[in-house]
């Protein structure tokens, strides 16, 4: 505790002054309901008004940096699933695209768009959580439930794709495991239908909701200067009114086919952000149908026999592919020499890896950029002389999560 | 569009003597600078009228345990969003010596992240302001990624690992 003593001393009546100038500490986190997740905000209160902030992270700090330099690079996927586990498969995608920029290898047209949809139904779920559960600490849980059951719908979709729903390891090097089924297809075509329903009804209880506003407009607002510099990206760079979508300045996976909007934000406070990650949900929602309308013929995997895991029924028959499938799963094929950034638009921002490789199967470095982490840092500014249910609201807008913030 | 030689020679031209080995690995401009004019060369990529490179992207560091001289190293990526383009430029600094200017007084989101690049490399960002451990506790005394350190404890018996990891 930190007694302010220096004004008590001299003061005429030392007991009143001691307890005007008297702050509280509270510890918010590191478990704790409202920060849905594990970090820890040490705040010094003074009264409801809050003082100071130090942050302490890493909490499930899991060395994915070192554990990444000892594996072949296919074994990397499942450990990206864990960064923003809300949104994995846009975590798997983006691994596999930055290895396939590494070896060179060409996607089929099918795979990008497959993939397309996958990142977009990941970003939907990604903004589902982040608006409902904002919707959950001002005190309004129905929509939070509402839009789960989408959630789940979502997840029954990528149980169709790969088999798996929270961690998916979705995807391969060079393409997709499976091609997309009729079931799926008839469960994308349902969601297509439904969501846009059930996103309606989410946003008429929100938008103009008098208390909702009241608790979100205007709070937590961060100019676009301070921002940048803060290395904001994502839905709550654009909601300070900067339209930087790695979608559209560097288009992967073929997203330069898809016609869809960038939605900004003018003053980047929480408010901004809640509209901005629900006008995104229907863009994305706009983005899975024109690429399941126009979904191209040609494969779902790359001609790349030595890094594309063969099919396990051609294992059993095939000569090449028993042994190509030996060497992958073994990891004994080595990547080329050379470095490499690529990035991709996670739920939360930009999500990039810069790996460095040596000529060996695993690689030299591998740095992931981790949105949440670089933006959290501003936290302990912008709580500055906020109140602290302000506070809570603003964390949960900002949409951290914590095994992506710890690495 | 701006491309990677019209920006290689502006920084040529003021920077000249202290950028060295460039290329463009998949066509990304990367040079190495020295630690003794990168504040001064941030600064100068970031005031610039036409680059405007504002935005750090990213910072980490790397072990090159070989390099005998310039084990350790810094690589940053900047992007400018006006341009839409980007950069990696890269600093060595000894192992012994491993100190580096920190890019705090220009961008804000190099704070933790020069603290994540000391937490497990141990490289020194001299004018941080509050240079401690991030993600590591702070009783530790050794900066994990760096290279002589293996991903498990080497005294294991009970695991035979020849034909798994690196």
């Amino acid at each position: 505790m930190d007694y302010n003593l220096a004004t008590a001393a001299t003061a005429p009546d030392k007991e009143l002054v001691h307890y005007v100038n008297e702050l509280t500490t509270i510890n918010l986190g590191p478990t704790h309901p409202a920060t849905h997740g594990v970090f820890q905000n040490v705040l010094k209160m003074d009264g409801e008004k809050i003082v100071s902030a130090d942050t302490t992270v890493g909490y499930i700090h899991r060395a994915f940096e070192k554990l990444a330099e000892h594996r072949p690079l296919y074994q990397i996927t499942p450990i990206t699933d864990r960064l923003n586990y809300c949104s994995s498969p846009i975590n798997n995608m983006g691994w596999h695209m930055t290895v396939e920029k590494l070896l060179g290898v060409q996607v089929p047209k099918r795979a990008q768009y497959i993939r397309v949809i996958m990142m977009e139904l990941a970003r939907i779920s990604d903004h589902i959580i982040c608006n409902s559960i904002l919707g959950v600490d001002t005190g309004a849980f129905t929509g939070f439930l509402y839009v789960f059951q989408m959630r789940e719908k979502i997840y029954e979709i990528y149980e169709e794709i790969c088999g798996t729903r929270l961690t998916t390891n979705m995807g391969r090097l060079g393409g997709m495991e499976r091609d997309l089924n009729e079931r799926a297809i008839t469960k994308l075509r349902a969601f297509l239908k439904e969501f846009p329903v059930v996103l309606q009804e989410f946003i008429d209880l929100f938008e103009r909701n008098r208390i909702f506003m009241d608790r979100t407009l205007g709070v937590g607002a961060i100019s676009a200067e301070m921002a940048l510099n803060y290395g904001f990206t994502g839905p709550n760079l654009r909601a300070a009114g900067v339209d930087y979508d790695v979608r559209v300045h560097e288009p992967y996976s073929s997203y330069e086919d898809f016609k869809f909007e960038i939605p900004v934000g003018t003053i980047g406070c929480t408010y901004d952000r809640f509209l901005v990650r629900n006008e995104e949900m229907w863009q994305s929602v706009s983005i899975i149908q024109q690429a399941l309308d126009n979904l191209p013929n040609d494969g779902f995997a790359a001609d790349a026999e030595h890094y594309y895991l063969p099919p396990k029924q051609e294992v059993y028959r095939s000569m090449e592919a028993l042994i190509y499938h030996f060497k992958i799963v073994m990891g004994e094929i080595d990547a080329p020499v050379g470095e490499v950034y690529h990035s991709v638009e996670g739920g939360n921002g930009e999500l990039g890896f810069y790996l460095v490789s040596d000529g060996g199967r695993a690689p030299y470095r591998l740095h992931f950029r981790r949105p949440c982490f670089i933006y959290y840092q501003a936290y302990p500014e912008m709580i500055k002389d906020m109140v602290l249910s302000d506070a809570i609201v603003l964390l949960s807008s900002m949409n951290v999560i914590a095994g992506e913030l710890d690495g | 569009m701006l491309t990677n030689e019209q920006v290689l020679a502006d920084i040529n031209s003021k920077f000249g003597d202290y950028v060295t080995d460039v290329a463009d690995p998949f066509g990304m401009l990367t040079f190495t600078t020295t630690r003794e004019k990168l504040v001064d060369l941030f600064r100068y990529l970031y005031d610039h009228k036409e680059f405007q490179y504002q935005f750090l992207t990213t910072l980490c560091g790397i072990h090159y345990p070989d390099q005998v001289g310039r084990e350790l190293g810094v690589v940053y990526h900047l992007h400018s969003l006006v341009q839409n383009h980007r950069i990696r430029i890269k600093t060595f600094v000894s192992i012994d010596n491993p100190l580096v200017p920190t890019l705090t007084g220009i961008y804000n989101s190099a704070n933790w992240q020069e603290r994540e690049t000391y937490d497990f490399f141990g490289i020194e960002f001299t004018g941080h302001p509050d240079l401690r451990r991030i993600m590591n506790v702070d009783e530790m005394d050794y900066f994990p990624l760096r290279k002589e350190y293996p991903l498990e404890d080497q005294q294991r018996r009970d695991k035979d690992d020849r034909m798994f990891g690196r």
